[in-house]
């Protein structure tokens, strides 16, 4: 199978995949309003918040997973699939801020801006939305060509601020029991960690280069 | 509003909860019914976890212009980290729970003291329904039909000393029973207590039922505290230790976050959490769906609307300081 052929098959997968979440909470919502389930508990709103801000950050630790898989696999084009994923992890946190908005709020705008300036997790929270913005617009082939490839690597390196920011917001949020912030620090960590890793390998491998035809 | 209790010594017939199921599994649902003359014909269930109706619950007049959440919603959404910390956890894991038998230890200072099946505890009181809302910390409410006895007519029968000025209660800890505390989500076990004149209170009540059944074990079985003023942490529940104090007890949110949770914690709109806002709260009713979704969050009462009846137990006290 050329590279082609596997694009044409596994983008629309990955995309469709993607999707599933999104489609399980809706069908939920279907559900629960028509069938007399409780597939969103007695409290949906509280749950759907949870759920969309759960898939938010799992699919932010994908997009951050696909750089590392792809070189240990030692399969780049996997690293082809990487915008997607981020998008949809922009899909996801922007639902989650209208969940928050439309059915925690009842789009009580006021409320809404007073949340963001006195409450500390959710300031850490639209921080991090706030900054999935711009990598989200520029996103596409004409952005990245504007930008020109340094550019743009260099603001989509917003991406590992993004993450931490949106771990804390987790973690701040939780009363007791915070071995689910963990296990998601452990793995983000590892993840940049990874990064870091390699830059230093890389770093060393080009000084000793450089020393060497000196 | 004018509330009016009516004592065991007077029910009215006509209000009498009388059920054609009389299916009683409990020791002192027989002892309650014995002791109030009515007949009783015990039957066993099939199903040890089957919902068991409780017959002769006395009605009152608390909360009669609410409309309760369903059996199904209270039951299958609440915090219970003894079975988890998810709030779908509790109705998942409480199965491992052995409500029966049960036995509370009753310590301090008290003229009896020692250990007590649940059945001698709450023995000659009339068992009565209170229709209460419940107002989480969390700021979601339920309104709950509960079936107790007040609490002051049992601490009563262990002659408290006038050194008992709090009362303070303990959760079972056993992880066998309770697989929420295998790991240390909160440290075990769960304490929680009241002012001496909060326990005596009328409105405190010690609950065995919701709805007309005994209650499932993740709402607390067999026996749980239910102080409708105060947010749902307060009321503590699978009570084994009630304790007479001289001094106030350190109640376990109060250990695991003092600058969020109080010894007090009466619901109080006017302070918010730190982390959200308490004026307004999401009243679950057991729907589901978009009418969930959409439906109107409702204001939130001081003392959770009870304040006509326990606003003087805080006379003179700066409620924001004593939070």
């Amino acid at each position: 199978m050329n590279t082609r052929t596997q694009r044409r098959i596994f983008k629309p997968l990955v995309f469709a995949v993607s999707l599933l979440p999104f489609g399980y909470l809706a069908y939920a919502i279907y559900s629960d309003t028509l069938l007399g389930t409780q597939l969103l508990s007695t409290d949906p709103v509280q749950k759907l918040d949870r759920e969309l801000g759960d898939w938010t950050l799992i699919f932010i630790v994908l997009s951050l997973a696909v750089r590392p898989l792809a070189d240990i696999l030692k399969r780049n084009e996997i690293v082809a699939y990487r915008r997607m994923i981020g998008l949809f992890a922009f899909f996801y946190a922007t639902l989650h801020v209208a969940s928050y908005v439309m059915f925690h709020l009842k789009l009580d705008i006021p409320t809404f801006l007073k949340d963001i300036a006195e409450r500390p997790f959710i300031t850490v929270g639209m921080i991090a939305f706030t900054c999935l913005i711009p990598l989200a617009i520029t996103s596409t082939k004409g952005m990245i060509r504007r930008l020109g490839g340094k550019g743009w690597r260099r603001l989509h390196m917003l991406i590992y601020p993004i993450a931490l920011l949106g771990l804390l917001h987790f973690y701040m949020m939780i009363r007791a029991d915070f071995s689910r912030p963990y296990i998601y620090g452990a793995i983000i960590i590892a993840l940049l960690g990874y990064r870091y890793w390699k830059k230093r390998n890389t770093d060393a491998r080009r000084n000793m280069r450089a020393a060497a035809t000196a | 509003m004018l509330i009016r209790i009516r004592k065991a010594s007077d029910p009215l017939p006509s209000e009498i909860a009388t059920k054609d199921a009389i299916l009683n599994r409990r020791a002192f649902m027989q002892a309650a019914a014995a002791s109030s003359g009515v007949a009783l014909l015990p039957m066993f269930a099939n199903d040890a976890r089957a919902a068991m109706k409780i017959d002769n619950v006395m009605k009152t007049k608390w909360g009669a212009d609410e409309k309760p959440t369903t059996l199904k919603g209270i039951s299958s959404y609440n915090n219970f980290y003894e079975f988890g910390t998810g709030k779908e956890d509790p109705a998942a894991n409480a199965h491992t729970l052995k409500p029966d038998p049960w036995s509370i230890e009753i310590a301090g200072q008290a003229g009896r003291i020692g250990k007590f099946g649940i059945e001698d505890i709450i023995r000659d009181n009339q068992l009565e329904e209170r229709i209460y809302r419940m107002r989480c910390v969390e700021a979601w409410s339920m309104v709950i039909p509960w079936v107790g006895v007040p609490l002051a007519s049992v601490l009563k029968k262990f002659d408290p000393t006038s050194q008992a000025k709090y009362v303070e209660f303990e959760t079972l800890v056993d992880p066998k029973q309770m697989p929420g505390q295998r790991s240390r989500a909160l440290d075990w076990p769960y304490v929680e207590g009241l002012r001496m004149d909060e326990a005596m209170h009328p409105l405190t009540i010690l609950a065995v039922g919701i709805h007309g059944e005994i209650l499932p074990n993740q709402c607390g079985a067999p026996i749980r505290l239910v102080v409708p003023w105060k947010y749902g942490f307060k009321s503590i529940k699978s009570i084994v230790k009630i304790n007479f104090v001289e001094k106030e007890p350190v109640n376990t949110w109060q250990a695991q976050a003092a600058n969020e949770y109080g010894f007090y914690s009466n619901v109080n709109p006017e302070r918010d959490h730190p982390r959200w806002s308490q004026k307004r709260e999401r009243r679950l009713t057991g729907e589901g769906g978009l009418s969930a979704l959409f439906a109107p969050t409702v204001e939130t009462k001081m003392f959770n609307g009870y304040a006509d009846e326990v606003a003087s137990l805080y006379s003179g006290m700066d409620l924001k300081k004593y939070f």
